[in-house]
């Protein structure tokens, strides 16, 4: 049995260092020779200014973008540091809501949501995406319906013909993967660029 | 639920069995010491290892010099975590400036990440700094993951040797599984996952000015080489706090799609291992049999009960299923599928939130990790669980026909029956023991994030998956308190090892039987009846054990929900 102990430390440190420093590191350097952008987080920038990342959601409150979805993330309290505060699309500490299907909370906030959409837009339904909190919080995404149900808001907002809103919707919608993996989703950070470089406010 | 979502189930499934004769293969040459197309550049690095280690590769160890080998070596592995959680704000490799972490937390992911539990108590943007992650979790993903398999391999050549007094080398066996099998693999994967979009760099976080004018910190760090480990080592560990649903840890449909196949890859293939080691594949092919049809049995019901939603969101006319806490790139079909396989294999990583599932949606991956985690499992750990209930469906069937039960050759005696239940006994000891207790103490029962019946599910769940080293959670509950961070890690440091000791003992004692030719008495175990049988008793056994608990839990939330009852 002593003469296990050898092995225990030295076997573990060799292995420790394989696979602990020796290969994070060089896959770090082969991925940012091979795949700069993705390795550095797929950052977008408009001039010069890093303005987010294609991959992570961010909060859009105005009626001239469109609205991603729902985000649980929290951040310490600035008053308290014991304490959380709400803190939507915080990309530094991914969060979902993690209420559950009979939650009071969850339907009080469900019904509330339902109700203002339906304000905004009677003639279509509230697409569920729209109403729910993502799993990361960071959801980059929303469904082709989602961003439909939208087009009515921002046209007005932008004084844009809607069917011009739509067509960018369209160009923005990315379907399954070889039709069969995944949803159909639209990226809600770069149909707002779009939308952006189509009408300078 | 929709026709080309049941196709990406159907599509997963095949890819997975397409995957099991080849990687058997592969797997099977490289514990049997034969040379593979990779030894070239691998054999003098694993020479190495062993002149370091003073090991000599042709000396095998007693089933009980084995154990004590993998004990030895978790202890190192042990303070290698800790000492850097509680060093790192002095350490390099942290340009988020993350401070040490607390004693308890600390103890709590050391325990988590030796026995390939991977419960996050901590929020890994939050919490960690890049060197415990690469140099901490990163490795121990690799090294439990191969421990694992070393174990499974000692209890398959239990089976397939005849009276010998040893199991194999310890040594050799983690060195080989880790530079021949896991390593390449990552290698490979991790590229693939970057360019997929996920994140690898040594960088610090980086602060957006977003759209709107808002500033946005976003977390990066070496992220892809840890995920492919975490994914193939059936670890589950997150970088980030939001786990597998994280877009950067999870970019895309694909990425999704090829990680739900790596967390099965292992697992699948080692029942082939055991087939090939035993003289006969068709052994291999029925155990993992009886993993399908427990494994299509639960997505079915999840699939089915996140696509149908929950009673609130029907009363306002919602349609799509219950997205909350789901991502819309993977929609209800990969969400489900995925909750199902991490669970089943004791990965537990989550694209999805299980908290935010429904009653019965989330009832399936707590039952998964109930029945030992035995559908497909952990890597080793599966497969050595599934061995357990086979040894004694095998005893049930002797019994009913009156004469000794043997398995592939070998004679199971009082002794291995004895161990398997001791084994099989002690996992809901835990669970079910320490959920008493936590829903009786207030201070924890404050954790709560849901009430009503589903706070105590929250409560069940955390204890279930830590004993079955599982590490996904209903991640509501707030875990980082004195007293889950104890408990908790009791409850996986027992799920682990001390299904872990009997299981060896098995190995030792069947080791040194001799083998028996099969007989016209003989009750095959590679037919249809066999896979029944085994089906049944991990049905049974695990019925009588954890459906008054779920009785309280998910069934009397499902009943509330449909009743419209909210809490």
């Amino acid at each position: 049995m002593l003469r296990e102990i050898r092995p225990a430390i030295l076997v573990l440190l060799a292995l420790t260092l394989i696979t602990g420093v020796a290969y994070p590191l060089a896959m770090t350097g082969v991925a940012g020779a091979i795949f700069p952008k993705q390795a550095q987080g797929s950052l977008i920038e408009r001039d010069g200014k890093v303005i987010g990342s294609a991959l992570i959601g961010q909060e859009f409150k105005s009626d001239k973008y469109f609205h991603g979805r729902l985000s649980a993330t929290l951040a310490p309290d600035p008053a308290d540091s014991s304490k959380t505060v709400a803190a939507p699309y915080n990309a530094a500490n991914s969060s979902g809501s993690n209420l559950g299907p009979t939650s009071k909370a969850l339907a009080d906030r469900l019904k509330e949501d339902v109700k203002k959409l339906k304000a905004e837009n009677p003639s279509s339904p509230v697409p569920v995406d729209l109403v729910t909190t993502s799993a990361s919080g960071l959801d980059p995404d929303i469904s082709p319906d989602a961003a439909l149900f939208q087009v009515p808001r921002v046209a007005k907002a932008r004084n844009m013909p809607e069917a011009r809103v739509r067509d960018l919707v369209a160009e923005n919608t990315q379907g399954r993967l070889l039709g069969l993996l995944g949803e159909p989703r639209v990226n809600v950070l770069s149909l707002n660029l779009a939308l952006d470089a189509a009408a300078p406010q | 639920m929709t026709a080309i979502g049941w196709f990406q189930i159907l599509l997963y499934c095949v890819v997975v069995v397409a995957l099991v004769q080849p990687l058997g293969w592969y797997m099977t040459r490289v514990f049997s010491g034969e040379r593979t197309f990779l030894s070239p550049v691998l054999r003098p690095v694993e020479a190495a290892i062993y002149w370091i280690g003073g090991v000599d590769e042709r000396r095998e160890q007693h089933w009980l010099t084995y154990t004590v080998a993998m004990l030895l070596f978790h202890v190192g592995g042990f303070l290698i975590i800790y000492g850097l959680m509680r060093l790192q704000a002095a350490l390099p490799f942290n340009p988020a400036g993350q401070s040490a972490v607390a004693e308890d937390l600390s103890f709590n992911t050391a325990i988590s990440f030796l026995t390939n539990t991977n419960w996050q108590n901590y929020g890994g943007e939050s919490t960690l700094s890049y060197l415990v992650q690469m140099l901490g979790l990163t490795h121990q993903n690799f090294l439990s993951a191969a421990t694992g398999v070393a174990l499974a391999l000692a209890l398959i050549r239990g089976f397939s040797r005849a009276s010998v007094r040893t199991v194999g080398n310890f040594w050799v066996d983690v060195t080989r599984c880790t530079l021949y099998v896991l390593l390449p693999i990552c290698v490979v994967y991790s590229l693939f996952l970057v360019w997929q979009g996920m994140p690898q760099t040594l960088g610090g976080y980086v602060d957006a000015t977003t759209l709107e004018g808002a500033k946005q910190t976003i977390a990066l760090g070496p992220v892809a080489s840890q995920v492919a480990i975490k994914m193939l080592g059936t670890n589950g560990g997150g970088f980030f706090n939001a786990n597998a649903a994280h877009p950067f840890e999870n970019p895309t449909a694909l990425s999704n799609f090829v990680q739900m196949v790596s967390i099965f890859a292992i697992g699948a293939a080692l029942t082939n291992v055991f087939g090939r080691m035993v003289g006969n594949q068709r052994q291999g092919w029925a155990i993992l049999a009886v993993m399908g049809v427990l494994f299509i049995a639960g997505v079915a019901v999840t699939y089915w009960a996140e696509a149908n939603g929950t009673t609130m969101m029907q009363a306002l006319s919602l349609t799509g299923g219950n997205m909350e806490g789901k991502e819309v790139r993977f929609g209800i079909p990969a969400s489900s599928l995925f909750a199902v396989i991490t669970t089943a294999a004791s990965c537990g990583a989550v694209n999805a939130m299980h908290d935010s599932f429904t009653a019965l949606g989330g009832m399936i991956p707590l039952i998964n990790m109930q029945l030992g985690e035995v559908i497909v499992g952990g890597v080793g750990a599966g497969l050595y669980g599934m061995l357990l209930f086979v040894i004694l469906s095998i005893f049930v069937a002797g019994l009913m026909v009156g004469r000794t039960p043997e398995y592939v050759g070998k004679k199971i005696e009082a002794r291995e029956v004895k161990m398997a239940m001791l084994a099989i006994l002690v996992l809901p000891l835990m669970y079910l023991g320490w959920t008493a207790v936590a829903v009786v103490f207030p201070p924890a029962v404050a954790s709560m994030a849901n009430a009503g019946p589903h706070g105590f599910t929250e409560v069940l769940y955390a204890y279930t998956s830590s004993t079955g080293n599982n590490g996904s959670a209903f991640a509501g509950l707030t875990g980082n308190t004195f007293f889950y961070n104890l408990t908790l890690a009791s409850a996986m440091f027992v799920g682990r090892f001390f299904m872990i000791v009997p299981a060896m003992a098995i190995a030792g004692s069947l080791a040194g039987k001799k083998s028996i030719p099969p007989s016209a008495g003989t009750f095959p175990t590679t037919g249809g009846l066999f896979v029944g049988l085994v089906v049944g008793v991990i049905l049974i056994i695990g019925g009588l054990t954890f459906f008054p608990a779920l009785a309280l839990g998910p069934i009397v939330e499902q009943l509330a929900m449909t009743a419209g009852t909210l809490f």
